[in-house]
């Protein structure tokens, strides 16, 4: 089993709108089944990533109702990613930016998202070994 | 621990956000104590123009209160003391030349930059 | 002298950025840094020998390890015997791994 390690990434991407976020949500998903304490700082629309009000839906071109369609959720994949971490005895810290939050309305997320500031990020960068920001364009 | 932001991406939700949210970051995180340095390359290059600016966008009867004023964010950073590089070639390329820019900014050229990644402890790419 | 995980995401066919990105790679290998080029995503398509192909072989050639994301290659029916020379298929997870060695890591 490789060495224990603590990675932070930083997002800004919303959900449903780049690729990006699914490579991010693999980075992390990988890191967390090796164990490693992962710190997310989701930053603009990134706060969406971990949003409860998500929905699934069906889907009349695939002709799919709502369950056969099971249309991924990025917030069940940021549960799933916390769950992952913590069997494998490492942890997932998500942190929304609060006033990107607050902008967008986004308040409800998922269990296990806390809110905080640039200054968690820097504390976060300066405490781990290393950071990954995937900017938007 | 140093850190070098190579800002690339222009113009992206600045009036939504009466700012440009990389350029915010790097202040909130100044005032969090980092020790920071920026480069400003490609399309964000621009920030630099002094003369840039808008009227408050209004839709309806709402108007807004506060634009953006990239160019005051970006000298707000050399005020602070963080060293702000600009890469001359992508001025040149677009059109640019010193006196159209604000002051207590350092040219580099794109040659440079590898030379000034090594003078710092990570580079983040925005 | 430090390790570089440069990671592109971006074509050159949508973008000109990246030709900025595989210049600082060059630059930073040409200084005495070891660099890992890691191509995903829309970054993968040059990977696949054609009009944008030359700036990757280049680099290849010159010092850099370029990589390409398995994934993101299957996910656009990239095989492996249609990659320039120089190029090799890699897991995502390889980009953990130089995270977690502290690589210098950007994202393009």
């Amino acid at each position: 089993m490789k060495g224990k390690k603590t990675l932070t990434f930083l997002l800004m991407d919303a959900p449903f709108e780049n690729a990006r976020t699914t490579t991010a949500l693999r980075l992390i998903d990988i890191a967390a089944r090796r164990g490693y304490d992962i710190n997310v700082f989701a930053y603009e629309g990134a706060v969406y990533l971990p949003f409860a009000a998500q929905k699934q839906h069906a889907n009349a071109v695939h002709g799919h109702d709502v369950v056969q369609e099971d249309h991924p959720l990025p917030r069940e994949w940021v549960e799933a990613v916390v769950q992952e971490a913590a069997k494998n005895g490492g942890r997932v810290d998500w942190v929304n930016c609060g006033l990107c939050v607050d902008e967008r309305g986004a308040t409800d997320a998922v269990a296990g998202v806390r809110r905080g500031s640039p200054a968690d990020f820097w504390k976060m960068a300066t405490s781990s070994d290393n950071t990954l920001v995937i900017a938007t364009k | 621990m140093k850190t070098l932001n190579i800002i690339e991406t222009a113009y992206r939700a600045t009036l939504e956000e009466q700012d440009d949210p990389v350029v915010w970051i790097i202040h909130a995180m100044k005032g969090a104590g980092a020790e920071q340095g920026v480069v400003l390359r490609a399309n964000a290059v621009n920030y630099a123009v002094k003369a840039q600016g808008v009227p408050p966008l209004a839709f309806g009867a709402r108007r807004q209160q506060q634009g953006p004023h990239l160019a005051e964010a970006v000298g707000g950073l050399v005020g602070k003391g963080v060293a702000v590089y600009v890469v001359s070639d992508d001025l040149t390329e677009r059109g640019l030349q010193g006196e159209e820019l604000i002051g207590g900014l350092k040219p580099v050229r794109k040659t440079d930059l590898p030379a000034l990644c090594s003078g710092y402890d990570r580079v983040w790419h925005w | 002298m430090a390790d570089y995980l440069m990671i592109e995401s971006r074509d050159p066919f949508d973008s000109s950025d990246v030709a900025n990105f595989l210049a600082l790679a060059e630059g930073l290998s040409k200084a005495g840094n070891a660099v890992t080029l890691f191509l995903v995503q829309n970054g993968v398509l040059p990977a696949r020998h054609g009009a944008r192909s030359a700036p990757l072989a280049v680099l290849a050639a010159n010092g850099v390890e370029v990589l390409a994301d398995s994934f993101s290659l299957s996910e656009r029916g990239i095989s492996a015997n249609r990659l320039i020379p120089g190029i090799k298929a890699a897991p995502l997870d390889l980009v953990v791994d130089r995270l977690a060695a502290g690589c210098r890591a950007l994202w393009h």
